[in-house]
């Protein structure tokens, strides 16, 4: 995917700009946030279960290797394969070796993030291999030639006239006079055509929620059930994951499952929570004979150890985006590639640089709600605060916003001239202000005052009226 | 948040000031004054003092954040207790610092000492001084704005309510979503001035649509914002701190002016 996040200023000033973004945003504004809530309040050890949660993840993070070669014993003992990749490139290259070993045409697709970070769509239609998002978010996004704008809403963006005149635009074989009011009615037609690509697709490519190191099994949860359809019917399944979705035991795997929907969607578990083990065994009636699992580094194990290694417990549910107030106002297109919010603000500088990606940890106004919802506890603010602590070393900030800070920091160290400055500071603002107390417009501050007044001081600083007031005795 | 021994009168209290109080509404810092002596407590207010440190902090320059953290520190660990008019100060002071001097021995002790003796101003009254009523009349329809530092990193969310409930003729009504973010973030309202407009112009409809006379919150800078926004759009609702309606210090105009 390409990388717009270092334009996040004017990304996010084309989506406040957009009407129809903007009304379909409502849904994250309204929706997902008081049906977490509901669902949190309707289990009392919701709290208790991201504590344990948390530590499960932790645990795995500090013995990761382990857990990651047991994991693999147990695919081969299943009859699978496990092909480790150290970056994207790698990753496309397994994928596209067993694309040709199997002779693949047509490859469905489960929803993944993954996926999106290697630009896999990408990749295996310039390899004439035709890739099909079989999630409808997914499959709408990939007719409109988009990326997701949500890690677990992916259309999230769009509203039901955008997917209407999609569907009209794509499914040229239907009548254009064919009622399409309701949203049943397009679930349907989506439905009636990946039907047909499920049974001629050689070959399924699943993300994976979590990969079970106990049993080598991988999990996805989903609504639709296409996920089940993409890896039980293609001759070869493919599971592409990232490293950090391991779990030890299947008994961790259900401790935070039930952490994980009630975050994201606020229901009490997925319509579908899928466990595949390896290929079909002789008593299976259904299965894939060739069962492959992608195993994804791109950068994650470098986070090890340092002050993001806590990212990595990240379950991927997006309540931090859904009651965040910047995504809530600028959508996920804004912030430039596959991961937005704040999960998105820590990982992907982490991931493609901080050079590229330092306005989104920038982007922040630290209000702490995302961590307040994260069900692993991730200190995102904090993190976030640690990338603006790299980009000041690496001198990555604007020079004049580093001069001007290095002035209030020398004042704040010395005391009198930092008297003078704001005694003078109120006198003048106070003035300015004038019998209104209103400054409408004020040099170096167009920021503010382009969408605001600044209240004008009450005249003198406190410190000056408190030593009056001292002086006199009270 | 941890228990705290209920401390009787005549505390040893020394004021945090803030810097936002200090140069744009010294009468906050005057209201948190009388609210603390009336209490029973002896107020000190350390004329050393300057700023938290938090713009360098969330700025991301740890050097400059030390220095004036190890001032501050320095300044006023001597008292018994450390009050600040605002979440987002007494979180720099109490949260914060510790993170900041973790790795760095001696001042992660001393972080740690101050943390415990620093508390925001309604909480203090509420949790440490037992305070349930304030001798203050106002006859107001009154909504309340949490501040995210507060609420978040401090969990003020009943302490205020709780004293405004006492404060004569005053009604208190609360807008949706009161917990969100007003979208002032520092430097955030200038460095991404579109999207603090978006934030904050939500807040301002939730306002209205409660329609108060009057919009209270506990920290200047979430005030400035808001104040702002409102008057910008030409409303008639007032803004002031919390603590000057509950110190009954509302003679002078509010912020941004009255209309």
């Amino acid at each position: 995917m390409k990388v717009s996040s270092s334009n996040f200023k004017s990304n996010a000033r084309q989506a406040l700009d957009d009407k129809q973004l903007q009304s379909a945003l409502n849904h994250v504004r309204n929706n997902f946030i008081s049906k977490r809530s509901k669902a949190r309040l309707d289990l009392p050890e919701f709290d208790a279960l991201r504590d344990n949660a948390r530590a499960i993840k932790d645990h795995t993070l500090e013995h990761l290797d382990f857990y990651l070669e047991h994991y693999e014993r147990k695919v081969v003992e299943s009859g699978g394969k496990v092909h480790w990749a150290a970056d994207a490139v790698e990753a496309r290259g397994i994928i596209m070796d067993i694309c040709r070993k199997t002779n693949a045409k047509t490859v469905t697709k489960g929803k993944s993030m993954i996926s999106e970070e290697i630009s896999l769509n990408e990749f295996l239609a310039a390899n004439s291999i035709i890739p099909v998002e079989t999630d409808l978010g997914e499959y709408i996004i990939q007719l409109r030639g988009e990326n997701p704008s949500h890690i677990i809403a992916p259309a999230v963006h769009l509203n039901i006239d955008q997917v209407r005149d999609e569907f009209r635009k794509a499914h040229t074989h239907l009548s254009p006079n064919r009622p399409m009011n309701e949203p049943e009615t397009l679930l349907g037609e989506a439905r009636e055509i990946l039907r047909g690509k499920f049974l001629t697709a050689e070959l399924g490519i699943t993300g994976a929620n979590f990969l079970v190191a106990e049993t080598g099994s991988s999990l996805i949860v989903t609504n639709e059930g296409n996920g089940d359809l993409t890896q039980i019917l293609p001759r070869v399944h493919v599971v592409l994951a990232s490293i950090d979705k391991i779990v030890p035991t299947l008994e961790d795997l259900a401790q935070i499952t039930r952490v994980l929907a009630r975050s994201a969607t606020g229901q009490e578990i997925t319509v579908y929570s899928t466990l595949s083990t390896g290929p079909r065994r002789k008593e299976d009636e259904d299965g894939p004979e060739e069962y492959h699992v992608v195993l994804l580094d791109n950068g994650r194990s470098s986070m090890l150890g340092t002050e993001f290694s806590e990212m990595l417990r990240c379950i991927r549910c997006g309540a931090c985006m859904n009651h965040c107030p910047v995504y809530q106002a600028v959508g996920g297109h804004a912030y430039g590639w596959v991961y937005p919010g704040p999960m998105g603000a820590v990982l992907t500088p982490s991931l493609i640089g901080v050079d590229k990606a330092g306005h989104l940890p920038n982007a922040s106004t630290f209000c702490g709600r995302c961590e307040a919802v994260c069900p692993m506890r991730i200190p995102l603010p904090k993190m976030m605060r640690s990338w603006r602590e790299r980009e000041f070393e690496q001198h990555l900030v604007p020079p004049a916003h580093r001069k001007n800070l290095a002035l209030w920091a020398w004042l704040a160290k010395h005391r009198r001239l930092y008297r003078l400055t704001t005694g003078l500071a109120a006198r003048i603002l106070a003035i300015r202000g004038g019998l209104s107390k209103r400054i409408n417009k004020l040099p170096m501050a167009e920021g503010w005052t382009k969408h605001r007044i600044l209240p004008a001081p009450e005249g003198a600083t406190f410190m000056k009226l408190y030593r009056r007031r001292l002086r006199k005795g009270r | 948040m941890s228990k705290i021994d209920k401390k009787g009168p005549s505390s040893k209290v020394a004021l945090f000031v803030t810097c936002l109080v200090d140069l744009f509404r010294p009468t906050v810092g005057f209201a948190s004054i009388k609210l603390l002596e009336d209490a029973g407590c002896q107020v000190h207010v350390p004329v050393r003092q300057t700023c938290c440190g938090q713009p360098a902090w969330n700025s991301g320059s740890r050097k400059d954040t030390r220095d004036i953290a190890k001032q501050v520190i320095t300044i006023f660990e001597k008292y018994e207790y450390v009050v600040a008019p605002s979440g987002s100060c007494a979180g720099m002071l109490k949260v914060h610092y510790q993170e900041l001097f973790r790795d760095i021995p001696e001042w992660d002790s001393r972080a740690e000492r101050f943390a415990s003796k620093v508390f925001e101003l309604t909480s203090f009254l509420t949790e440490v001084l037992g305070v349930t009523n304030v001798k203050a009349k106002l006859n107001s329809r009154v909504t309340y704005h949490d501040s995210c530092a507060g609420l978040r990193e401090l969990n003020i969310s009943d302490q205020p309510r709780k004293l405004l409930k006492s404060v004569d003729g005053l009604s208190l009504h609360e807008m949706n979503d009161s917990e969100a973010c007003c979208g002032f973030g520092g430097t955030f309202a200038v460095k991404y001035s579109e999207i603090s407009n978006f934030i904050v112009t939500e807040k301002t409809e939730n306002i209205e649509r409660t329609e108060p006379d009057l919009l209270l919150a506990g920290d200047l800078g979430c005030l400035l914002n808001i104040a702002g926004k409102l008057k910008y759009q030409g409303s008639k609702i007032e803004v002031r701190h919390v603590a000057e309606v509950l110190a009954n210090m509302c003679e002078g105009k509010p912020i941004a002016g009255r209309d």
